[in-house]
């Protein structure tokens, strides 16, 4: 399941911000790691929700700081 | 210059902001006239555009309430799938000595003329950023940059504007949005009809074109602003004023 999911969010990422996906892991930071400034991570998160047919609030969409916080996120709202 | 565009005139069925909403689809946009309380002045709106060949839908909401500016905008999306070109004009007027100003005064036109703006841009933003381009044009006024005796709120709200104009373009720029401000002077609507003569007569004194200006000056702005011409352009005031304001 969350093998699925990190996939899939993988994708996002790569298309999104323009990383190679071997630089992807679970505990890459978006901001440090990965590049992404903060506009970045609003439009992910827009990505995501259409992706997964979710709705992540403000308040769980300030939390997000790595990878692996997505996709904890998603896994705990399936 | 602008056919296949989709806009989102508030406040778009009287004075500047019906001159807007014909200019905008003369030039072949799609525009969804919003108005707050004048629905049949909206409808005439609608109508003339249809006449004209064009494409245009009325919807009621006050800008002053974020539900309504999401309201407006699934609305606009509902009925043309896109929204290139938002025109935040809606705005009134509670004039008053600042002495004499009482707090629901200032709060009505805060709300609508700046808040407003506020809302109705956030609720497109996320639209115009998922398509990579968008065009937000701001209608402020001079007297938000030189002050008027009389409305503290009104100025207070319109140099608001400027700076939020200014916060946006920055912000949005990446994302292939440009944010703009158009500063009206004295121009002929409902508005300075109220003016008595002796005021007029002083005002072109200090008028080096020495005339109001009409809505279609500031609209014929919009519609170039809203355009592809005007890519490189983003977080300006552009005075219209007949050099009122240099």
């Amino acid at each position: 399941m969350s093998a699925e999911i990190f996939d899939r969010v993988k994708n996002i990422i790569v298309d999104r911000l323009g990383v190679e996906e071997g630089e992807i892991s679970l505990q890459s930071s978006f901001k440090d790691d990965l590049g992404a400034d903060s506009l970045d991570v609003v439009e992910l998160v827009m990505e995501l929700e259409d992706e997964f047919d979710m709705e992540i609030s403000d308040e769980d969409a300030e939390k997000i700081n790595t990878v692996g916080d997505v996709v904890t996120y998603i896994a705990s709202q399936k | 210059m602008l056919s296949g565009k989709v806009a989102l005139v508030t406040g778009g069925s009287r004075g500047i902001g019906r001159a807007i909403s014909l200019e905008l689809a003369s030039q072949g946009a799609k525009v969804v006239v919003n108005y707050a309380g004048s629905q049949s002045a909206a409808e005439e709106v609608v109508a003339m555009i249809k006449e004209q060949g064009g494409e245009a839908i009325a919807v009621q909401g006050d800008v002053a309430s974020y539900e309504d500016a999401e309201k407006m905008v699934q609305s606009t999306l509902d009925a043309f799938g896109r929204v290139d070109i938002l025109v935040n004009n809606a705005g009134i007027t509670r004039d008053n000595l600042l002495i004499r100003m009482k707090e629901e005064e200032w709060d009505s036109v805060l709300n609508t003329n700046l808040k407003g703006v506020f809302h109705c841009t956030k609720a497109v933003a996320r639209t115009m950023m998922k398509q990579r381009a968008g065009r937000i044009i701001n209608i402020t006024s001079v007297v938000g940059v030189i002050g008027n005796p009389g409305q503290a709120n009104y100025v207070s709200a319109k140099a608001g504007v400027i700076g939020l104009t200014k916060s946006n373009a920055k912000e949005l720029s990446s994302r292939g949005i440009t944010v703009n401000a158009v500063a009206p002077g004295y121009i002929e609507t409902d508005m300075t009809d109220k003016l008595g003569e002796d005021v007029k007569g002083k005002l072109f004194e200090a008028i080096p074109l020495q005339r109001l200006g009409r809505p279609e000056d500031i609209a014929n702005a919009v519609s170039f602003l809203a355009s592809d011409k005007a890519a490189y352009i983003t977080g300006q005031v552009l005075n219209i004023d007949g050099g009122m304001v240099m």
